[in-house]
């Protein structure tokens, strides 16, 4: 006997939630809760020595959260997951439970900007090196492996530039090093891409975007693909004893969720960047419909470039899917559902300028929302030039990806000729 | 017959059994053995260790082999090398035990047919702890992909 294979659609309904044992609750129950009572001294004594499994303090693990963990678990395809009150949190918890002090990270150079200051600055604090390449050549993140090197990091889809990552071909280089692939598919979503068929394995995302769906709630997930071996030598703090838990042996005890198990008992237990319950309700409601929204964002995304593409007050278009982009065969290849609903173009500049026209351009929109987030339900806009990079000069805003005249747009689920009315209106203003 | 991988057959078996001769269990609390024992303890089943070097492990006296367990044995659990198994498998039918049950990293094919042939269960590469708190207890709490998908409540 074999197990039915659920859907896709159907885990973003069911998986990780059975009706409540104590009520059952069909919906999920908030369990608004900071700790659990132990049903004796020798339960209390089993769950602080992890010799089994059940809810102490609402810091580790709580069942509605829970529930989330195990719903984006199964989404990506992976054995374990563990949430955390943001995406910079999640990639924190699982760069932190595979690198100490003198360890180091390769990572792409096109990383979300709050990833690129988490890396540079706030890890070389602690002692953790990163070398940041170019995101389209897995030779040079070969190239720069050290001994210590822990991870190879990168994104599906690269924010702002939207540049699409050959999963498989880092993973290649990962494999080789020895070291796991951990992928930011926060772009993407599972819906779209699920990176562990592509051989990471790692996955990390800012739920607060596509995932929740709705810009209400910040959350961030780590998923393992319980399909690394930890015990390759690189990761003695993987099967060697652990000292918080009087020597157990993370890989050897729990295998293939052993570093969820060690990211949730030692990193999160320590550094307490939890997800809140209600937070993980709140996300997981957007999580349920995740497979309408995905298909509606990218086809809407699409449309909306091929219209800009063709408009006298627009310079270029940069979307994954877009017929001649460069990254049109990675798109197909990793994207083939769609791109999602992120895109840039260029307001052309004429009479005063390219950062002039974007701005006017900003401030032209009657309903498309000028606000810093991607994959909210609603249509968002944002010149990234006069507000995420303003603090950067010119030439580092270019580095950056940033060009003066470059407007993202984080297409919604509005009527798609209202969106496109927006656009024509504020472009036309943006022209005077 | 080919060994019992799925939920429906896990459940029946762990819901249909109570005692366990533990082969191999480890008199260190920290060895992977120990944790599966005392959890399905825990549990309301009964572990008894087959381990001829200790003596008492988890309160239960420990028997040098399986044919000196005094009482009947529903599960045989081996903690032992894969080479052990076909000679743990002749020992639990002849114990009259109904699953053979090899743990997380296990798999002997030849155990398996001598297991099968007599009409006992096989479970391959699985650890009885961890599908019990998988299917019947709070693996789900511990952020693990279960793979339940069911409008029934747990039991």
């Amino acid at each position: 006997m074999t197990d039915r294979k659920f859907g896709f659609d159907t885990l973003c309904l069911h998986a990780g939630q059975v009706p409540d044992a104590a009520t059952g609750a069909r919906a999920l129950p908030i369990y608004q809760t900071t700790s659990f009572v132990f049903d004796s001294a020798d339960h209390a004594a089993s769950l602080f020595n992890l010799q089994t499994f059940g809810n102490v303090y609402s810091r580790i693990s709580n069942p509605t959260v829970a529930a989330l963990e195990e719903r984006i678990a199964a989404l990506e395809g992976g054995r374990a997951a563990l949430a955390a009150a943001t995406g910079m949190a999640a990639q924190m918890l699982a760069l932190l439970t595979l690198c100490r002090h003198g360890d180091h990270i390769v990572a792409a150079r096109t990383l979300y900007g709050g990833t690129y200051s988490q890396f540079a600055t706030t890890f070389d604090q602690f002692g953790i090196g990163v070398t940041f390449v170019d995101a389209d050549d897995p030779a040079a993140f070969r190239a720069a492996l050290t001994p210590n090197t822990k991870a190879l990091y990168a994104e599906t889809i690269g924010n702002p530039q939207l540049n699409v990552c050959d999963i498989a071909a880092l993973s290649a280089v990962a494999r080789e090093a020895g070291v796991p692939l951990v992928i930011d598919n926060t772009m993407a979503s599972p819906f779209l891409c699920r990176p562990f068929e592509h051989g990471a394995d790692i996955v990390v995302h800012s739920v607060t975007k596509y995932l929740g769906g709705h810009g209400t709630t910040m959350g961030g997930i780590v998923v393992e693909s319980g399909k690394f071996p930890w015990d390759n030598g690189r990761f003695p703090q993987m099967t060697e004893p652990s000292r918080g838990y009087h020597g157990v042996r993370f890989y050897e005890t729990f295998g293939d969720f052993g570093f969820t198990m060690k990211a949730r008992m030692e990193t999160m237990r320590t550094l307490g960047p939890t997800l809140a319950p209600l937070s993980a309700f709140l996300l997981l409601q957007g999580v349920e419909t995740l497979h309408l929204r995905m298909p509606r964002h990218s086809e809407s995304a699409l449309a909306v470039a091929r219209h800009l593409e063709a408009h006298p007050a627009v310079e270029w278009v940069n979307y994954p899917l877009l017929p001649g982009n460069r990254y049109e065969p990675l798109a197909r290849r990793y994207l083939p559902r769609g791109a999602g609903g992120i895109l840039t173009f260029g307001v052309r500049g004429g009479k005063v300028g390219g950062a002039a026209a974007g701005q006017r351009f900003i401030e032209g929109v009657e309903f498309l929302s000028h606000l810093a987030n991607i994959g909210d339900a609603k249509t968002l806009v944002i010149h990234p030039a006069s507000t995420t990079h303003r603090q950067l000069s010119e030439d580092e805003q270019r580095a950056a990806g940033v060009t003066p005249e470059m407007i993202r747009l984080s297409v919604g689920l509005e009527s798609l000729d209202d969106i496109l009315w927006d656009l024509d209106q504020a472009l036309e203003k943006s022209q005077r | 017959m080919a060994s019992v991988d799925d939920i429906a057959g896990l459940r029946r078996i762990l819901s249909q059994s109570r005692v366990i001769a533990v082969v191999g269990l480890s008199p260190n609390w920290y060895r992977p053995s120990f944790f599966a024992a005392k959890y399905m303890q825990e549990h309301g089943y009964r572990a008894i260790p087959v381990n001829p070097n200790a003596s008492e492990i988890l309160g239960e006296k420990c028997y040098p082999s399986i044919a000196a367990i005094p009482v009947p044995v529903d599960i045989v659990d081996c903690f032992r090398k894969p080479e052990e198994m076909p000679e743990l498998a002749r020992a639990a039918v002849a114990k009259g035990a109904k699953v053979f049950w090899m743990q997380l990293g296990l798999r002997n094919d030849e155990a398996a047919k001598i297991a099968n042939d007599a009409g006992l269960d096989v479970v391959q590469n699985r650890c009885v702890k961890i599908e019990h708190a998988r299917l019947m207890g709070g693996l789900h709490w511990a952020g693990v992909n279960t793979g339940v998908v069911s409008s029934r409540r747990r039991a």
